[in-house]
């Protein structure tokens, strides 16, 4: 079994994994976006209060939930990466970690333009928001350390840490509604027992949560992807894995000439 | 796992512990600066754990209930005044503005404004603080009993 896990720190293991993954992720994202984001923009009911403005509840959500479950598969990689020295995590940290930063940013957006019309202003320094803020900053350093060393592989040690230190902030961000007085309001689905709303506002919104799971996954694993043959474009796996495509192009081409 | 991933494993369980046992301190100092608002109860009698009250003066935000029949609107201006309340004292806010769409008779209300007296406001921004459930209107009004008519609509 570890030694399984362990294949996977070979990038043509990885590549393989996250080729496969793929079109799984794809369906997900095209079914769960389609399906989530339509029913509840368009047919859920509106809300007793709020009127139609809290259907932004639809993206404001999941990208909210999703900023911090990427931070999360972003420092597990980090973890692994430190400890057990595997080059894919770290050349996963550089995947996920643009991914991550823009789907805070859109929690932040859609959060304020929420908040505008509903609480009276753009922003607050409650601690939710603040500290939604500081996991953006978080992505942000994330990036810029791996980009800021010429060696890769040091880049790529130097985010690990600071993907490793910042997960602190996860359940600050969490547990912030509970811990301290703030504007923003407490959790509406994560009380298992008995979520606050109506099965059909909930539904949209869990479909809709999955599509973007999907959706981070899909973009995450081509730029994984991406990163490992850019990073290993000299190495014998990538050059064979070309020439055999090259090879097949030049089969097709030919075979059309046949014809 | 050898030796040397032993090693590791250990060096990055004990800083991340260090570090969250700072952070986690970090922030129970700060905690009373990291409420964003007072309740009537703590502008009254204290923050529970340090017993801390502000001074008459103070800029500070507040943040209650709205108590049921307390809006008063003067007819001729945009003054208002209403009660708030959270576990039983009430203190009384005076703004003049408008009102969010949110605001009504038993939701949830922070206001920013300078501490008059003891249990007087005087707010120049009034947000409202909605709660977590969403609900279509007609099952608000059967669960609950509370429809929700908008400030403007409501004539205050």
């Amino acid at each position: 079994m570890w030694k399984w896990i362990n294949s996977f720190a070979k990038p043509e293991k990885a590549y393989w994994l996250a080729s496969a993954m793929q079109p799984y992720f794809f369906a997900i994202a095209l079914l769960g976006l389609t399906v989530g984001i339509t029913w509840g923009l368009v047919f859920a009911p509106a809300d007793y209060q709020q009127g139609d403005s809290y259907r932004i509840i639809y993206i404001h959500v999941p990208s909210a939930i999703l900023s911090q479950t990427a931070y999360i598969a972003m420092a597990t990689a980090a973890l692994v990466g430190i400890v057990w020295q595997w080059r894919t995590a770290f050349m996963f940290i550089s995947a996920i970690a643009p991914v991550g930063a823009v789907i805070c940013f859109i929690s932040l957006f859609t959060g304020a333009a929420w908040g505008k019309p509903m609480w009276g202003t753009w922003w607050i320094w409650d601690a939710r928001l603040t500290s939604q803020l500081i996991l953006l900053f978080l992505y942000l350093g994330v990036m810029s350390l791996y980009l800021a060393f010429e060696d890769k592989q040091q880049g790529g040690k130097a985010a690990a840490i600071m993907a490793l230190v910042g997960v602190i902030n996860i359940p600050i961000i969490k547990y912030s509604v509970e811990w301290w007085n703030t504007l923003h309001q407490g959790a509406t689905i994560s009380k298992f027992d008995q979520p606050s709303m109506p099965a059909e506002m909930l539904w949209p919104l869990l479909i809709s949560i999955l599509g973007f799971v999907g959706f981070i996954g899909i973009i995450t694993l081509i730029r994984f992807k991406n990163e490992m043959i850019i990073r290993d474009k000299h190495r014998p796996w990538v050059m064979q894995m070309f020439a055999e495509n090259s090879e097949l192009q030049r089969l097709s081409a030919s075979k059309k000439e046949v014809n | 796992m050898n030796p040397r991933r032993k090693q590791r494993l250990i060096s990055v369980g004990s800083i991340a512990m260090l570090i969250t046992a700072a952070v986690a301190t970090m922030l129970y100092a700060l905690q009373d600066s990291i409420d964003v608002f007072y309740t009537p109860t703590e502008i009254l009698q204290g923050k529970q754990k340090t017993g801390q009250k502000p001074i008459v003066g103070q800029r500070l935000r507040i943040g209650g209930m709205v108590v049921e029949g307390s809006v008063s609107r003067d007819p001729e201006s945009l003054a208002v005044s209403f009660d708030l309340v959270d576990t039983g004292p009430i203190v009384t806010v005076q703004y003049n503005g408008i009102l969010p769409d949110l605001f009504r008779e038993g939701q949830g209300i922070m206001a920013t404004g300078i501490l008059q007296t003891e249990n007087l406001i005087v707010a120049h921004e009034v947000l409202a603080k909605h709660d977590e459930e969403y609900m279509p209107a007609e099952l608000a009004e059967q669960l609950k009993g509370i429809k929700h008519v908008k400030p403007t609509d409501a004539g205050y």
